[in-house]
């Protein structure tokens, strides 16, 4: 390999295959030490079900597997795993691969859409904040990202739901169906989010602000607007980005709880009912995706960083 | 009608300790054509007024009284929107520092076009044509080239190059030069000022040069405008002000700039006894740096002489020569590639563990930097007593006896024990660093461009305390400096470096007035001030 930069995303590619193994090896061990399996969770029959007898036990488990020792247990599924089979689910049968995939397109409308407003939100907040001539303004501004922060999601999703969907009837409170039911679960999710791209931003657009080079651009006759846009933006964009990059994590652990409150259907949803009934090839499955969708992310957010800033184009040549 | 008539002005800044009075009615006038110097110390008001005139004031700051009349209008009390046409096009600013006053994502093309589309003086094809241009006029070679290139893949000389094309953009009537050349070598220095000075005698344009260097402003300004306090103390033709200062700190700062003079102190020294065994002696010396993507940087290239005990020796050399790299190879805080440094007869290249602690206690270094090498932490005492703690001399009553001592001798009141850096001068830190320097009472003290950092008249006085100190315990000076006129007012012997190489060894007298190198008389030539002295 001569050439560097692709040296560089080999290296990272590696590095990311390394990062889902250790996912899908420490979910594995996790999950292996709770007590209790999913046959017996199976075999306890629910509330009203006849409770197994234990010869019925041993044959589910030799169905599944579980009668073999751990590392056997643990290789095969790893074998699998590789070849992107990742079991059946114990609670209904169906291949993972599918039931995620049957979950998926409803979770990246709505994580999609987030992250989108969430990026919007917080830029426009930032820059009409630290663009701002009024002091009140500014203040007021400012004062909101650290509000939404610390606001728990369902709390934000319940208000929102009584406000727009109880009390205006604009939009549906649950299901999935149409865009309009898509509005409120994503506006949920992305305040929180957008917050935190506001804070970063505004705190590294006021620390650009203050650099030399504004001064000369200010001594060429740049107007504020022009100076914030055409200056101050891009220098101030690397930390927001590297935080947005970060957020995707915070994005799909946020689907869990707004899935439930808005009662769609989604990862989110599936990875709750996957923990409470001990699904291990289920959950392990979701494991391994979101922590391909957090590394992919953060390696697109690395490879974007030369695009904004020359300096780091030079240094990742090297 | 003046270019430009300043009157009265009073410039108040808000502080947490109340107003501060940064201009306390000033006057300054600029004829078309003419260079005005605005000189003064850090604190004196000069780059306040530089920024005031074309209202780019910092936020808390704010003009109480006075005028400003730019080509016959009033600019003091304009909306942001009506200084907007001011700025950049009827006066261009050249700010201070090159390395962070262009912005980093931008090519400089875009940035010099910048500066004619905000006046709508070119749509965005001609303003790419015509920063080629301007970046031409500015004298940087393969401007076209260079017109795509980002700020960091241009040197400091050519960063500054770019922001005068800038400044003379929109062309405007007056130039407003903030110490523009401060932070570069000496030979790039006076190239730039000549290009400068060149662009404004051709035009009729006005120049207003601020600036501390007094030599920098009797090589180029027609008129002189001294500053101290917020206040103009003195004003007057340049060569009249040099001659014969009517004010007596205008006086203290002629006599304390270091390049106006043929010799501020002629070898105040003892003599030295050449023939003594040397302390130092450096062989061949050596130090490659691997550089990133391949190949070698040969830092120090082949370097050899000897210090004398109770010499000075000057090592002097513009940025990158080496002579940073020399003195930490001479005190082992870095191995050299391959050569030799031999302290007091003993090799020292292979020093490790507790020979080289020892050696800490017999060379010790003073840093260039007053304000970053002290820890703000600590108390004076604690900082100049650093040393003995970590060599556990004496016990904790014997160590304060002793920095109550050493402040002493580096002339501070005994006051300052208990106080904590930020609450001194540079000219007071630089003292406290000298002073813990000698705590261990070593031989040999390196100096890192030690006075750099502050004022000339302040410089004067550390230089006079080095060279006292010198006098009183028999010390041995490696002296690094970018500045001639410095070293040549203290070292017994300068060599000069470039590339990695020592050009020329000699005694100072010998080697200012018949130096035998090429690179050695553009150095010598570059010296600030010097083409007064041959005028005046």
């Amino acid at each position: 390999m001569t050439n560097p930069t692709a040296r560089y995303l080999l290296r990272r590619v590696g590095l990311a295959v390394g990062v889902l193994w250790a996912a899908y090896t420490v979910s594995y061990v996790v999950l292996y030490l709770l007590p209790g399996d999913a046959v017996e969770t199976m075999a306890s029959g629910g509330l009203d079900g006849e409770p197994l007898g234990p010869a019925e036990m041993a044959a589910l488990r030799a169905r599944y597997g579980l009668d073999q020792p751990i590392l056997v247990q643990y290789g095969k599924a790893l074998w699998a795993a590789l070849g992107g089979d990742f079991g059946v689910s114990v609670q209904n049968g169906q291949d993972v691969l599918s039931a995620m995939g049957d979950a998926l397109p409803s979770t990246l409308a709505l994580a999609g859409t987030a992250l989108v407003l969430a990026v919007l939100l917080g830029t426009g907040l930032a820059i009409v904040a630290t663009c701002t001539r009024s002091r009140w303004l500014r203040q007021a501004l400012l004062s909101l990202p650290s509000l939404a922060v610390s606001l728990p999601v369902f709390l934000i999703g319940l208000l929102l739901v009584q406000a727009f969907s109880f009390g205006l009837g604009w939009f549906p409170s649950v299901g999935a169906k149409g865009p309009s039911a898509l509005v409120l679960p994503a506006v949920t999710l992305a305040l929180p989010l957008g917050a935190q791209v506001a804070q970063v931003l505004a705190a590294s657009l006021d620390r650009a602000l203050d650099e030399p080079y504004v001064t000369t651009a200010r001594a060429k006759g740049v107007g504020r607007v022009g100076i914030h846009l055409g200056h101050a933006l891009r220098n101030a964009a690397l930390p927001a980005l590297t935080v947005v990059g970060l957020l995707v994590g915070q994005l799909l652990a946020g689907t869990v709880v707004v899935e439930t409150v808005f009662t769609r259907p989604g990862i989110g949803r599936l990875t709750v009912s996957a923990v409470s009934y001990q699904d291990i090839p289920l959950v392990q499955g979701i494991v391994v995706f979101a922590a391909a969708v957090f590394v992919a992310a953060n390696l697109l957010v690395d490879l974007v960083y030369p695009l904004l800033d020359p300096r780091i184009a030079q240094g990742a040549t090297r | 009608m003046s270019l430009l008539e300043v009157t009265g002005l009073r410039v108040e800044y808000r502080t947490a300790a109340g107003p501060l009075h940064a201009l306390d009615g000033v006057d300054v006038r600029v004829e078309p054509g003419e260079v005005v110097a605005v000189v003064g110390e850090s604190g004196s008001g000069k780059s306040t007024l530089a920024h005031a005139i074309i209202g780019l004031l910092p936020a808390n700051g704010r003009v109480t009284a006075g005028s400003v009349l730019l080509g016959g209008e009033e600019t003091t009390g304009l909306s942001e929107k009506a200084l907007r046409l001011v700025r950049g096009r009827r006066a261009g600013l050249v700010p201070q520092d090159p390395t962070v006053s262009l912005n980093p994502v931008q090519r400089v093309g875009v940035q010099v076009g910048e500066a004619l589309r905000v006046h709508g003086l070119a749509d965005r094809r001609s303003a790419a044509v015509r920063a080629v241009e301007l970046l031409e006029r500015a004298g940087l070679p393969d401007p076209a080239v260079r017109a795509r290139q980002y700020p960091h893949e241009l040197s400091g000389g050519m960063r500054q190059r770019v922001l005068i094309a800038i400044a003379i953009a929109a062309e405007p009537a007056l130039i407003i030069a903030d110490e523009p050349t401060s932070a570069l070598d000496a030979t790039v220095q006076r190239r730039i000022l000549d290009h400068l000075e060149g662009l404004v005698r051709g035009t009729g344009t006005g120049m207003l040069l601020v600036t501390h260097d007094l030599g920098v402003a009797a090589d180029r300004a027609d008129r002189l405008v001294v500053m101290s306090g917020g206040r103009v103390v003195e004003t007057g033709r340049t060569a009249d002000v040099l001659a014969g200062p009517r004010e007596r700190y205008t006086r203290d700062l002629v006599s304390a700039a270091p390049g106006l003079h043929q010799v501020v102190r002629e070898n105040p020294h003892r003599d030295v006894d050449t023939h003594a065994e040397p302390l130092v002696e450096v062989r061949d010396l050596v130090k490659e740096f691997r550089l990133p993507g391949g190949g070698t940087l040969r830092a120090v290239d082949g370097v050899s002489f000897d210090i004398a005990p109770g010499e000075t020796l000057g090592l002097v050399g513009e940025s990158g020569s080496g002579k940073s790299t020399t003195a930490r190879l001479v005190l082992r805080m870095d191995d050299p590639t391959s050569g030799e440094v031999r302290f007091d007869g003993t090799d020292i290249t292979g020093l490790r563990g507790k020979a080289w602690r020892e050696l800490r206690r017999r060379a010790q270094l003073v840093y260039q930097n007053p304000y970053a090498s002290l820890d703000p932490r600590f108390s004076v005492e604690e900082v100049v007593a650093e040393p003995l703690r970590a060599f556990k001399v004496g016990d904790a009553r014997a160590r304060r006896a002793r920095a109550a001592e050493l402040v002493d001798r580096v002339a501070l009141p005994a006051s300052v024990l208990d106080r904590r850096p930020v609450e001194l001068s540079g000219g007071q830190r630089q003292r406290i660093a000298i002073a813990r320097a000698l705590a261990l009472s070593p031989d040999l003290v390196v100096c890192d461009e030690p006075v750099s950092a502050l004022d000339v008249s302040v410089q004067a006085q550390v230089l006079e305390l080095l060279t006292e100190l010198q006098a009183d315990a028999g010390l041995t000076y490696l002296f690094i400096s970018h500045d001639l006129a410095v070293v040549r007012s203290i070292a017994h012997r300068v060599g000069v470096m470039a590339q990695g190489r020592l050009v020329e060894l000699a005694p100072t007298a010998q080697l200012f007035d018949a130096p035998q190198q090429d690179y050695t008389r553009e150095l010598l030539a570059a010296i600030a001030g010097r083409r007064s002295r041959e005028t005046v």
